[in-house]
C-alpha cells in the first residue's frame, strides 16, 4: 500500500530537477556591462561583430569576453568605472552608426546561456528606471487627415478650374460651391479620387454644399495607423536614447507604455520621447509691423503673429514652407562657433525651398519651434488636461543664396540643438502624445525593494517551516520539502516565461508560500483524523490524501478565479502580482498533493508501521 | 504538538445571533465610514492623479521645516509624512491648474534643495487624472466580477443557497477590510486593491473548506439536524482553519514587519483580511447557509449518481 507507479516517481524527480536547473541562473547576480548593437536598430551581422571585437581588442578594454545576445553585442566588466571608462572609448571608436548602451547584464554562465535559460527579468520596481504611459491624440490624427483632403481636393478642383471654399469643422470637410453643374463634377472628381469617402449634398440658396465625410472604418484604420506610427518612432527615440533592454508597447486602444531601464533621468528621456517637436519654415511678412499687430491683437491680412525665442513680436506668412515631416535627416554639429542642426529635406520639401528661396532672395525667414504641450485645467469642475500648441521663433535669418535640400539652422543652444536633431531624426509622431503616468525608481530603492522582499520571504518561510516541524513533525517536514519545490517551481516557471518580476510579485511568492501550506495542513489534519477514528497508519495516509482532494480543488479554483480576474483588470505590477498568484496556485496543486506523496510514500509506503509521526 | 487533541465540540451555530449583530455593526459602520464625507479612503495618486516623491536625507528630517518651506512656495496642500524611516519623506499633491507636473516636481525639489542640499530624490510617480479615473473604475468592476465568478463556481460545485452564503461572508470580508482602511486613513492605492481580491480568494477558500465538510456529514450522517450537522462540521475543520489562518499570518506578518513601506499597505490589508476572512468563515458562512434553509436534501448526489463516490473530482490525478 501507498507505493507510487514508477512513472509517477519519476515524474516528480524529473520535475524537481528540471525545476532546479532552470531557475539556476537566478543565483549569479549580475555584472555591469555594456551593449553594443546597430543604431538603426537591426541585429548585428557578422562583419559588424568582428568590427566590434576589433576595437574592444584595439582599445584595450578589460573586461570578459564578449558574446551575442539577440542581435547585440555584450561585454561584461568588473566594475562599473571599468564599464564607464569603456563605454566611453568604444562609443568615440565606433562612431555614430553605432550605439553603445550601459547595462547589467546576469553572471549566467556560458553552458546554461547555451541551452538558452535565463534568469527571471527584474520589473522596474527591484532594478530602477522610469515607466511612462503615453496616450495618443487620435482625435488630432483624424483632424490633420481630414486636413489633408482638404489640401488635396482644393488642389484637384483648382487644377479643373472650379471655383470653390473648402474648410473643415468638427469631422466634417464642407465645400462650397457656386452652383449645382460645379457641385456635380466637384463630386464627380472626388469621388473618383477616394471611392470610400462618405459624400452628402446640402444646398442652401445658390450654392452648392457638399459635405464628405470619412466613414467608422477609415477612422478605425487612420487612429491605428497613428499609434502603429507613433510606437515605432517612440521605438526609434528610445534606441536614439541608447537604453539597453527598453519595452515599448501598444496598451489597449490608444496608449503605449515606454519602460526606459536602468534611465535615471526621466526629463531627458521625456523631453525626447513626448516631445511632439518640429519645425516650420515660414517667410517674415517684412512690411509690416508686429508691434502694431501685438497692440491691436489683429494681423494683417495673410500674416499671423508669433512670439521670438528671445521676446519681441513678429509677423510670419500663413503659409509654410516646409513641415517637419518633409525633413529626412538631420544631426548637430557647429557653425562658426555656433551650435547648429544640419536638416536634409525631402525631393517635395527640397522643391518648395528651392522656388520660395529663389523667389525671395534678401528678404528674411523664419524657422518656427512647433511643440504640443498639455496643461491640466478645471471644466465644470473636473480637473482634465487639454492639448495646446506652442509655437516660438527660434530664428529670423536673410536670404542669402538659393537653396533646396541641405542647409542648417542656428540660433539654439548645444542641448537644444542635440535634442532638436535627435527628435527630427527618429521621425515626427503621426499624432501628440502625451503623458499620463510616469514612474521613476532610483536605483538604491530597487536594490533595498529587492532586500525587503527576500527578507520578508526568508523570515516568514524559517517562521513556518520551524512551526511546521514542531506542530505536525515528520509530515511537517515532508510538507515544507513540498513549499520549497514550490518556490524552485515558480522561479522556475517565472524564469521559462520571462515574466518581469516586481516586488508585488515577490509579494505574490511570499502569499503563496502561505496559501500553499493549507493544502498540507488539510491533508495532515484529516491523516490524524483518521488516526483518531482507528484506522492503520497506510490506511490513514491514504484516505487523508485521497478525502482532501476536492476540497484542495475547489479552495484553489475559486483562489484561482481572483487572480485570473486580477490579471484581467490589472496592470503594471498588478499584473505582475497576479501571474504569480495564479503560477502558484497551479504548482501548490502538484506539490502539496503529488510531490509530498512521493516522500510519504518513500518513507512509510510498502511495509509494516506501527504509527505515524504526524 | 496539537492544540486541539480531540475534536472541539463548540456551538457555533448558537452563536449566530450575536454573531449577527456582530458582523452588522461591523458591515454597517464600515459603510459609514466609507462615505466621503465621513471619512471615506484615503486614496493613493494611483486612483487621484497627482505627483508623488519620496525623497531621503541623510538624517532625520525635518518635517514641520518642509511643510512650511512648501507652504511658503504655495504647495500648502502638499501631503509631507514619513515614509519607514525617519530620514525617509514622502510628499503627494493633487493635480494642479496650469502647472505641468513635471513643474510641479522640478518645483518642490528646488525648494527643498534649498533647505537641505544633501536630499536624494529616489522616487517619483506622476499619474494623470484620467488613468485614476479609469482605474477606480476597473477595480470596482474587478472585485465585482470575481464575486460572480466565484459565486457560480460555488453553485455549480454546491447550490444556489451554499453560494449565496459564501458570497456573503466573502463580501463581508472586503467591506470591513475597507472600513478599517477607511478609519485608519491609510492610503489605499493599487497594490491595496490587489490585496482585496487576494482577501477575497482567501476567505472563499476558507469557506469551502468548511462547506465541503457539511456536504460530506450530510452524506455520512443522515440522521441530524442541518445545524448540529453544520455544528459538527466547522468543529471538525477547526484545527485546519486556525492553523492555516495562523500560519499564512505568519507570512504576512514577515512582509508587514520586513517587506519595507512599499509593501505596508498591501500587508495590513492582508492582516485585517485574514481575521476577518477567519471569523467570518466559522460564524457567518454556516449560519448564512442555515438562515436560507439549507438542508441535507440540497446537497444530496444526483440519484443516477450513486456510487460514484462523494463528489465529481474525488480520483486522484
Amino acid at each position: 500500500m501507498n507505493r507510487f507507479p514508477l512513472w509517477k516517481n519519476l515524474l516528480v524527480v524529473a520535475a524537481v530537477l528540471a525545476g532546479l536547473l532552470i531557475s539556476l541562473p537566478n543565483l549569479f547576480g549580475e555584472a555591469p556591462a555594456v551593449q553594443v548593437g546597430l543604431a538603426s536598430g537591426e541585429p548585428l551581422t557578422d562583419s559588424g561583430i568582428e568590427r566590434v571585437n576589433q576595437v574592444i581588442a584595439s582599445q584595450d578594454i578589460e573586461g570578459a569576453a564578449p558574446y551575442v545576445d539577440k542581435g547585440r553585442l555584450m561585454v561584461r566588466f568588473p566594475s562599473v568605472d571599468v564599464q564607464l571608462r569603456s563605454a566611453d572609448s568604444l562609443r568615440l571608436a565606433l562612431g555614430k552608426e553605432y550605439l553603445v548602451a550601459l547595462t547589467l547584464t546576469p553572471n549566467t554562465p556560458a553552458w546554461l546561456r547555451a541551452i538558452g535559460l535565463r534568469p527571471v527579468p527584474l520589473g522596474l520596481d527591484l532594478r530602477g528606471g522610469v515607466h511612462f504611459l503615453f496616450e495618443v491624440d487620435v482625435s488630432t490624427a483624424v483632424k490633420q487627415r481630414l486636413d489633408s483632403y482638404a489640401a488635396d481636393f482644393n488642389k484637384l478642383l483648382r487644377e479643373n478650374r472650379i471655383r470653390r471654399s473648402i474648410s473643415v469643422t468638427g469631422n466634417e470637410l464642407l465645400i462650397r460651391l457656386p452652383d449645382a453643374a460645379d457641385a456635380d463634377r466637384a463630386e464627380a472628381l472626388l469621388k473618383d479620387a477616394d471611392p470610400d469617402l462618405g459624400i452628402e449634398r446640402r444646398s442652401s440658396g445658390e450654392s452648392v454644399m457638399l459635405v464628405a465625410q470619412m466613414t467608422p472604418a477609415q477612422i478605425k484604420a487612420r487612429q491605428d495607423f497613428a499609434i502603429q506610427q507613433n510606437t515605432t518612432t517612440l521605438r526609434n527615440r528610445v534606441n536614439e536614447l541608447g537604453v539597453a533592454e527598453p519595452v515599448v508597447q501598444r496598451q489597449g486602444a490608444d496608449r503605449i507604455v515606454v519602460q526606459l531601464p536602468g534611465v535615471q533621468d526621466p526629463a531627458q528621456a521625456e523631453r525626447v520621447l513626448g516631445a511632439t517637436a518640429t519645425l516650420e519654415f515660414r517667410l517674415v511678412c517684412a512690411d509690416e509691423n508686429p508691434l502694431e499687430a501685438e497692440r491691436t491683437g489683429r494681423a494683417p491680412l495673410g500674416c499671423e503673429l508669433f512670439q521670438m525665442r528671445d521676446g519681441g513680436p513678429v509677423l510670419l506668412k500663413r503659409r509654410t514652407i516646409v513641415t517637419g515631416d518633409q525633413l529626412v535627416d538631420a544631426s548637430q554639429g557647429f557653425d562658426q562657433g555656433m551650435a547648429a542642426v544640419y536638416v536634409r529635406l525631402d525631393s517635395k520639401g527640397a522643391r518648395s525651398m528651392l522656388e520660395t528661396t529663389r523667389e525671395n532672395l534678401k528678404k528674411p525667414m523664419a524657422v518656427v519651434f512647433v511643440e504640443q504641450k498639455r496643461e491640466t485645467v478645471e471644466r465644470d469642475g473636473k480637473k482634465i488636461e487639454v492639448p495646446r500648441v506652442e509655437r516660438e521663433v527660434i530664428n529670423v535669418a536673410t536670404i542669402n543664396g538659393v537653396f533646396s535640400s541641405s542647409f542648417q539652422i542656428t540660433g539654439l543652444d548645444t542641448f537644444e540643438a542635440r535634442d532638436l536633431a535627435l527628435l527630427l531624426r527618429a521621425g515626427a509622431l503621426a499624432a501628440p502624445v502625451y503623458k499620463i503616468e510616469e514612474r521613476t525608481i532610483g536605483p538604491s530603492l530597487g536594490q533595498d525593494n529587492i532586500n525587503r522582499g527576500l527578507q520578508a520571504f526568508l523570515y516568514g518561510f524559517a517562521v513556518v517551516g520551524i512551526f511546521m516541524i514542531a506542530y505536525y513533525r515528520m509530515f511537517g517536514l515532508i510538507a515544507n520539502i513540498g513549499l520549497l519545490v514550490n518556490v524552485v517551481l515558480i522561479v522556475a516557471l517565472l524564469s521559462l516565461l520571462q515574466a518581469a518580476l516586481t516586488l508585488p510579485g515577490i509579494a505574490g511568492i511570499v502569499l503563496t508560500i502561505g496559501m500553499a501550506v493549507d493544502a498540507n495542513v488539510l491533508i495532515n489534519e484529516r491523516i490524524r483524523e483518521e488516526v483518531r477514528n482507528g484506522s492503520t497508519p497506510q490506511a490513514a495516509i491514504s484516505a487523508g490524501y485521497d478525502k482532501v482532494f476536492s476540497t484542495i480543488a475547489d479552495a484553489n479554483i475559486t483562489t484561482l478565479i481572483a487572480g485570473i480576474v486580477l490579471f484581467a483588470f490589472g496592470s503594471g505590477p498588478i499584473k505582475g502580482f497576479a501571474v504569480v498568484l495564479c503560477l502558484g496556485i497551479m504548482t501548490s496543486m502538484f506539490t502539496a498533493l503529488t510531490v509530498t506523496r512521493a516522500v510519504v510514500n518513500l518513507a512509510y509506503g510498502g511495509r509494516r508501521v506501527e504509527r505515524l509521526s504526524v | 504538538m496539537e492544540f486541539f487533541s480531540k475534536i472541539t465540540n463548540v456551538n457555533f451555530l448558537a452563536q449566530r445571533r450575536v454573531a449577527g449583530v456582530f458582523s452588522a455593526i461591523l458591515m454597517i459602520g464600515s459603510l459609514i465610514l466609507l462615505i466621503p464625507g465621513v471619512r471615506g479612503l484615503n486614496f493613493g495618486i494611483d486612483f487621484t492623479g497627482g505627483v508623488l516623491l519620496e525623497l531621503a536625507y541623510q538624517g532625520p528630517a525635518n518635517l514641520p521645516d518642509i511643510r512650511e518651506r512648501l507652504a511658503a512656495s504655495n504647495f500648502a496642500d502638499a501631503q509631507v509624512q514619513n515614509f519607514g524611516t525617519a530620514s525617509d519623506v514622502m510628499i503627494r499633491l493633487l493635480p494642479r491648474e496650469g502647472l505641468d507636473n513635471k513643474q510641479v516636481a522640478g518645483q518642490i525639489i528646488a525648494v527643498l534643495k534649498a533647505g537641505d542640499p544633501t536630499v536624494e530624490l529616489r522616487r517619483t510617480e506622476f499619474v494623470g487624472p484620467q488613468v485614476g479615473q479609469e482605474l477606480t473604475e476597473q477595480g470596482a468592476l474587478a472585485m465585482l466580477f470575481a464575486m460572480l465568478m466565484i459565486t457560480a463556481y460555488i453553485m455549480l460545485r454546491f447550490q444556489w443557497k451554499f453560494a449565496l452564503g459564501a458570497i456573503m461572508a466573502t463580501l463581508h470580508d472586503p467591506v470591513v477590510t475597507l472600513g478599517f482602511f477607511a478609519l485608519t486613513g491609510l492610503t489605499f492605492d493599487l497594490s491595496v486593491l490587489a490585496a482585496m481580491l487576494a482577501i477575497i480568494g482567501y476567505s472563499v477558500n476558507d469557506t469551502i473548506v468548511v462547506f465541503d465538510r457539511i456536504r460530506e456529514n450530510f452524506r455520512k450522517i443522515r440522521r441530524g439536524e442541518p445545524e448540529e450537522i453544520m455544528n459538527i462540521s466547522v468543529n471538525e475543520t477547526l484545527s485546519r482553519t486556525i492553523m492555516t489562518s495562523f500560519l499564512t499570518m505568519l507570512m504576512v506578518l514577515a512582509m508587514l514587519f520586513f517587506g519595507g513601506e512599499t509593501l505596508r499597505g498591501f500587508s495590513s490589508a492582508l492582516t485585517v483580511g485574514i481575521v476577518i476572512g477567519t471569523y467570518s468563515s466559522i460564524f457567518v458562512a454556516s449560519a448564512l447557509a442555515l438562515a436560507l434553509k439549507a438542508t441535507a436534501a440540497d446537497l444530496m448526489p444526483p440519484k443516477q449518481g450513486k456510487g460514484e463516490g462523494e463528489g465529481e473530482v474525488d480520483s486522484m490525478p
